[in-house]
């Protein structure tokens, strides 16, 4: 199956980041960022915590913004223009490691309120669609709760589907599972999984390395803000060219 | 093994009543209520008797009476032939005035100093922090007598206005501003019903226009509701709404022929438009800052209560700020917000009762003061102020809390 999905990568390019420099202040939080990303590819990004996974997936969709070099997704530049910013987000969906779902709005007007807004699409067209993704992530039953009545897995599931109603050609996923208890892991995995093998272009901070072996086209090791290894899963886990990346891979395959 | 829930096997002893979680909060409630209703029995006959030792009885008959007293600045006809009565009216309707003033601009300047204490502007931030920081930690009743010295003394006297080389002058003609007050041109109707001028029933009349505007309005943006649901687009409000506000007004106002009545110098004072008393202002004004910098920080608290994650999702989907703001954070700012602001609202009734420094004739200084002075009535006057404030405050806090529960978060 891997296999078969690993054909669907096709020549297109999604994103193509180009010497890519962020800092925070004086700290340098991302160093030279060379990422090209074909359509229908799946990419995992590990690396220890505070090597700049996080940010430089929020580069991506200018939730941060980089101060040197380019991003360029689906052909546009990604620049201080809103317009850009405004095309580039409308391609782009996000998951977070705290599902950041609307709290005053119910299951199926957080997955409205983007494409009623944003899209100007009628509300009842609106709701047809949220119903459609919500029955994809198996949670249809639960359309009119509020977030805070819904287990986090289920939360984490309906930020998906949120995100899936504006129609998006990217996804990025920033560690959806670390906030969540064991059991539930495997359902929103079980979600994503569904997505890849739909061709959706991916690009996932994650350690469920269980994941990156099954789905993932390609693993990228991060540290101090920069790449330091990337490569296949097979080849990525068994045999890792550079000591930083063994030690990572021993602490967290290792207990 | 018996558990919590099980119920009680025979064997009663008194020594549950304190330590039983079933009987013990209804144990200590009765002891409350036995050691409260016992107080109050003896505080009231305790009164009874001393009132009756000193020969007093408790009785309203004062109200009635004429109260022998001026008022400066009334908002329906009184003078000192009016009963006791009437005067407190007087008192009612001035606090009711200022007090409504006072929440309106306390309200408005505390969004404003909230919002932009979270500027990325330094300036803006610091600027608004020592605004908040300096009326905060000042008593009120400081800022109400530091305005009004203030005004007192830098404001010319109406006779500066007088003669060939005036050495004050009035803005564009219309408004003066003197140590006694601000004048400003009153509005009046030549072609009104009722005979004339000022009728009750033309303000009625231009009031019930402008409830009428509202329901318009109110109409137009649940039409741009359904249009939006149908058709995906909202229809641009803003110049409907515009026309529904300010047309059937104008024309209401051009067909009664509204016109002004403007202050003019007459011997040693102004006479004609309305007076806005020093008193009114200097308290209306300390009242406004001094809570405004509370409601500031209210405010800034609500907003920083909707974590980073919201705007960040919200902005993920594509959502422009200027939306994050109105569908995300406002709506969940607002339950934060509302509840501390019910409280300001209090606040500003109650010290409205500090009017008494600068000599505005709020209820306290009527009923409160003159009144209970030249009729010796203190228990009675007091009981009557009591329950005004009482009245008012619970009025406030139950309108608020009716719309703080029409914001309410749904099921956390
Ligand atoms: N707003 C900020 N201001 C200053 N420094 C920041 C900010 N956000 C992140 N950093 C720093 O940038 C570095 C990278 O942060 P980032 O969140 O991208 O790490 P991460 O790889 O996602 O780590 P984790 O696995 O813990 O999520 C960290 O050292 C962090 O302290
Ligand atoms: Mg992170």
């Amino acid at each position: 199956m891997a296999e078969a999905a690993k054909l669907q990568v096709s020549d297109e390019i999604a994103i193509s980041i180009q010497k890519m420099n962020k800092w925070y202040g004086t700290f340098h939080v991302l160093r030279d960022i060379d990422l090209t990303v074909h359509r229908g590819e799946r990419i995992v990004i590990c690396g220890p915590s505070g090597s700049g996974k996080s940010t430089l997936i929020r580069c991506i969709n200018a939730l941060e913004e980089h101060q040197k070099g380019s991003i360029e997704v689906d052909g546009t530049l990604l620049s201080s223009d809103l317009k850009n910013i405004d095309k580039i987000r409308s391609e782009v969906g996000m998951c977070f490691q705290h599902f950041n779902l609307f709290p005053h709005l119910t299951i199926l007007e957080n997955c409205t309120l983007a494409p009623i807004w944003v899209r100007k699409t009628p509300k009842k067209e609106a709701e047809e669609i949220a119903m459609h993704f919500l029955e994809k992530v198996k949670i249809p039953d639960q359309a009119d709760k509020y977030p805070g009545q819904l287990s986090g897995g289920q939360q984490q599931r309906v930020a998906i589907a949120r995100s899936l109603c504006m129609r998006p050609r990217i996804m990025l996923f920033d560690e959806p599972t670390s906030a969540l208890d064991p059991e539930m892991i495997k359902e929103v995995l079980d979600t994503m999984i569904e997505l890849a093998e739909e061709g959706m272009t991916m690009l996932c901070v994650t350690h469920e390395m269980g994941f990156a072996r099954q789905v993932a086209n390609r693993v990228i090791f991060m540290d101090q803000g920069q790449i330091v290894e990337q490569n296949e899963p097979e080849a990525f886990f068994n045999n890792p060219q550079s000591p930083r990346t063994q030690l990572f891979l021993s602490q967290i395959l290792g207990h | 093994m018996s558990t919590l829930s099980d119920p009680p096997k025979g064997s009663f002893r008194l020594s549950m009543l304190l330590n039983d979680t079933r009987y013990r909060s209804m144990t200590l409630q009765v002891i409350a209520a036995i050691i409260l209703v016992s107080a109050l029995g003896y505080l009231y006959s305790n009164l009874a008797t001393n009132l009756r030792e000193a020969g007093l009885n408790i009785s309203f008959g004062f109200l009635g009476s004429s109260a022998g007293y001026d008022i400066n600045q009334t908002l329906i006809d009184y003078n000192s032939q009016s009963t006791n009565l009437r005067a407190a009216f007087v008192g009612i309707l001035n606090t009711l005035l200022v007090a409504f003033m006072a929440c309106i601009t306390a309200t408005i300047l505390g969004v404003f100093a909230g919002v932009l204490r979270l500027s990325n502007n330094w300036l803006v931030r610091k600027l608004m922090s020592f605004y908040v920081e300096i009326f905060r930690n000042i008593p009120v009743l400081i800022w109400i007598i530091i305005i009004f010295t203030i005004m007192t003394a830098v404001m010319p006297g109406p006779r500066e206005f007088r003669g060939d080389e005036p050495t004050a002058s009035m803005f564009m003609d219309l408004f003066a501003f003197t140590n006694r007050g601000v004048y400003t041109p009153a509005p009046y109707f030549t072609r009104g019903f009722g005979g004339g001028e000022g009728s009750a029933l033309n303000w009625l009349l231009a009031l019930a226009v402008l409830v009428a505007s509202f329901f318009g309005a109110r109409f137009m943006t649940k039409r741009a509701n359904v249009v939006q649901e149908a058709t995906g687009i909202r229809p641009n409000t803003l110049w409907t709404n515009l026309a529904i506000w300010l047309l059937p007004i104008t024309v209401f106002c051009l067909i009664l022929g509204l016109a002004w009545d403007i202050p003019v110098l007459k011997g040693f004072n102004f006479g004609g438009g309305i007076k806005i008393g020093g008193p009114l202002i200097a308290l209306w004004l300390a009242l406004s800052v001094y809570t405004g910098a509370f409601i500031a920080e209210n405010v800034r608290a609500g907003i920083q209560a909707v974590s980073q994650g919201q705007t960040e999702a919200a902005a993920a989907l594509g959502i422009r700020p200027r939306r994050v703001m109105s569908l995300v954070v406002l709506p969940q700012a607002l339950r934060v917000i509302i509840p501390p602001l019910i409280s300001q609202y209090l606040n500003i009734t109650k010290n409205s009762s500090l009017a008494i420094v600068v000599g505005y004739a709020d209820i306290t200084a009527t009923l409160g003061g003159i009144t209970l002075n030249q009729t010796g009535r203190a228990i009675e006057c007091v009981l009557l102020l009591m329950l005004f404030y009482l009245v008012i405050s619970l009025t406030i806090s139950t309108a608020m809390n009716v719309y703080n529960s029409s914001m309410k978060l749904k099921e956390r």
